[in-house]
């Protein structure tokens, strides 16, 4: 049948999911600690329809071939691990990375999940955990009588308890970094967790061999630039509808032959 | 038979065939650093005895349009576009030189450097290998520098550059992946002419007012060429009449 039509879908197909990449963009434009996405296009195969260089006759060639491509695909869709800009909150509990590395969390699963979104806060037995209730790795519990909590930009956690003059240390909050942060997969909840691509983590204390250092009191926001995601968006819809007008085009290409012949 | 619903059929198949090539145009529009198809209509005779009207229309790719795509700034380190002319050497899944406008660049998991395609890009000796890095900077020439990952910015080091080539637009052909080959085989020279724009990626050369229209017109052209094969019934049929009144 009509390959033109067939081409024509796969443009609608792609400029569909770069959508629904844009829309999650800008759903999120408000979520802590997340990152960009992108849609990354790739043309698909060629079709060889008359090979250059073949003979036309004994003696001649053929100067130019035909080939005829067949469309276009999502090859990936890839986050863009740029810093988010850091927001201030005051709220002890809340920490920022200026930097590299992601916090480590352990999963209902017993999985280990990665996160910039650095807001805190304490559960039923003491033990730092996300907002989703996920224990931060490695654990650190807060003893009861903490009057105060500081933790410092390497990720030492102190605690001022009631009663004493000096501060005590309860543990420290390390990062992990990757090879190729954009190889993990994104799992929701804020969460990545590591693949083949990402290549394994190397955890370390923030601030040291390339983490970046930690800022209490402050969340990073999320990296969605909200202009060249609406111009995106626009970019996206007209696409879709020069598409789907090739796709009329070849139904009244082929509509007139039914009627006509 | 007559001959003319013949020439009129392989019109229509051909319009078909150019309308697709431009479907294929209009769907890449959004295809980092893709370049357009062209297409042209050629004529070509039927020899034989009889009179000289066997003259087909049959449609060639009529090249690659080179013409530079808008240039899109992403704030991104790794992405790159080619300021002017110019190409990024690549190797392509077969193991040969390709080239290619897309500087959608990442690091994978082993430290090569891809294009988002995932095509090796090509340095100074082979792929370019990236190691662990806190900031990578790629240079207007292609110069890759890097903070080595853990060190101050003292160490920063060149690692590679990238290879850049601008052989002549008309030795270059598109082939069957979609990548850019020299005619014949083979790597073009590097060209330290070539530059780069870096936080930025170049996006499709197609020219959708241009497109559209083209599309336009082959549809309409798909309907002439209908018409012709309608007329050819219609006389078909008006001497099939005449013979019934004999």
């Amino acid at each position: 049948m009509n390959q033109a039509l067939w081409v024509a879908k796969t443009g609608l197909d792609a400029q569909q999911t770069r959508m629904a990449v844009v829309s999650n963009n800008l759903a999120n434009v408000n979520t802590t600690g997340f990152k960009q996405g992108r849609a990354v296009f790739e043309d698909l195969l060629y079709q060889n329809v008359r090979q250059p260089g073949g003979s036309s006759s004994q003696d001649t060639q053929l100067p130019s071939g035909m080939s005829i491509g067949t469309g276009v695909r999502v090859v990936a869709t890839e986050k863009l691990f740029t810093q988010g800009s850091v927001l201030r909150t005051d709220n002890a509990l809340d920490v920022a990375i200026n930097g590299r590395g992601f916090f480590q969390v352990l999963k209902p699963d017993g999985e280990i999940g990665y996160t910039r979104d650095g807001t805190f806060q304490i559960n039923s037995q003491g033990e730092l955990v996300t907002s989703s209730g996920y224990v931060v790795q490695p654990g650190i519990a807060i003893p009861d009588s903490a009057q105060s909590i500081t933790i410092g930009t390497d990720g030492v956690i102190t605690v001022k308890l009631a009663g004493q003059a000096s501060p005590t240390q309860v543990g420290t909050l390390e990062t992990a970094d990757f090879i190729n942060p954009v190889g993990l997969q994104a799992v929701g909840e804020n969460l990545y967790i590591e693949t083949a691509a990402s290549g394994s983590p190397s955890p370390g204390t923030p601030g040291l061999n390339g983490l970046g250092t930690l800022a209490q009191g402050a969340l990073e926001g999320s990296n969605v630039n909200v202009v060249s995601e609406l111009v995106n968006m626009i970019e996206t819809q007209r696409a879709y509808e020069m598409n789907s007008k090739a796709i009329t085009t070849s139904d009244q290409m082929m509509q007139y032959v039914n009627n006509n012949l | 038979m007559d001959e003319m619903i013949y020439l009129a059929m392989t019109g229509a198949r051909q319009t078909e065939t150019a309308q697709a090539i431009n479907a294929n145009n209009l769907a890449n529009v959004a295809t980092t650093g893709f370049r357009a198809d062209l297409h042209a209509f050629s004529s070509v005779p039927i020899d034989g005895p009889g009179v000289d009207t066997r003259i087909n229309a049959v449609v060639d790719a009529g090249g690659t349009d080179f013409t530079q795509g808008a240039v899109m700034n992403t704030g991104r380190d790794l992405d790159v576009a080619v300021r002017g002319d110019g190409y990024i050497a690549i190797q392509a899944p077969d193991g040969s030189e390709a080239y290619t406008r897309a500087g959608d660049l990442r690091v994978e998991e082993g430290g090569l450097l891809t294009t988002g395609s995932g095509h090796l890009v090509i340095g100074d000796g082979g792929p370019v290998a990236v190691p662990p890095s806190s900031s990578l900077v790629i240079g207007r020439d292609g110069t890759i520098s890097i903070q080595p990952l853990g060190q101050g910015p003292e160490t920063v080091s060149i690692v590679d550059r990238i290879k850049l080539v601008n052989p002549e637009p008309g030795t270059l052909e598109k082939g069957m992946d979609g990548l850019l080959r020299l005619k014949g085989g083979g790597a073009a020279d590097a060209d330290a002419e070539v530059t780069l724009i870096s936080g930025s990626i170049e996006q499709s050369n197609v020219n959708v007012a241009k497109t559209l229209v083209n599309m336009i017109e082959l549809a309409r052209q798909y309907e002439m060429q209908v018409n012709v094969i309608k007329a050819s019934e219609e006389n078909a049929d008006a001497a099939a009449s005449l013979m019934r009144l004999g």
